[in-house]
């Protein structure tokens, strides 16, 4: 099962609402997605901490429906 | 409360100093995530213990729910998760990576 880049999108900012997010469709299968996320609430927080901010966010789709989403986090520079 | 999968999680990145839980085998990885971070520490020479979650169910959720981390491939050193895929590359060019381990004390054979 697929998901849509708005869907992930729309996810991440309802966790996340101050969130700048890009998403790409890598294989253009709708599958296997890059995504980067800037947000203010990743400041002062490791990588790993960040990564488990989104993957919150996703609420259990990441690693089921979304097999692929390459995570690129930072706080606004 | 004990969970004895945890506890074969933290036996394995307790008495090896760098491990990796990966799909498939270091010689044969049967994803391209865990081949990319396999590559990396081959790259770097650095000796790991890999660990294929593919052979064991348990160990495959387990590690998932060890970390709070959905996905495969997981990268731990000296008892310390560093990350999954994309966070070793991104460590990995810009040297951080090598950086850490060699604060951690673990052997690398190339500068890269």
């Amino acid at each position: 099962m697929a998901m849509q880049p708005a869907e992930i999108e729309a996810l991440i900012k309802a966790a996340l609402p101050d969130a700048q997010v890009t998403i790409e469709d890598l294989a253009g299968d709708g599958d296997h997605y890059a995504a980067t996320v800037v947000s203010e609430a990743f400041r002062g927080k490791s990588r790993v901490q960040q990564h488990q901010m989104v993957y919150a966010a996703l609420r259990g789709r990441m690693g089921g429906e979304l097999h692929a989403l390459a995570l690129q986090t930072s706080a606004p520079g | 409360m004990t969970n004895p999968v945890f506890e074969r999680i933290e036996a394995d990145i307790k008495s090896n100093p760098v491990v990796l839980f990966m799909k498939g085998t270091p010689v044969f990885p049967q994803c391209g995530f865990s081949a990319r971070v396999v590559q990396i520490l081959s790259h770097l020479g650095v000796p790991f213990k890999g660990v294929n979650v593919l052979e064991d169910m348990e160990i495959r959720e387990g590690i998932k729910a060890y970390t709070n981390w959905p996905t495969i491939p997981q990268l731990y050193v000296k008892g310390e998760f560093v990350g999954g895929c994309d966070i070793v590359m991104e460590m990995f060019q810009n040297g951080e990576l090598q950086t850490m381990l060699k604060e951690k004390g673990i052997p690398t054979s190339a500068e890269a």
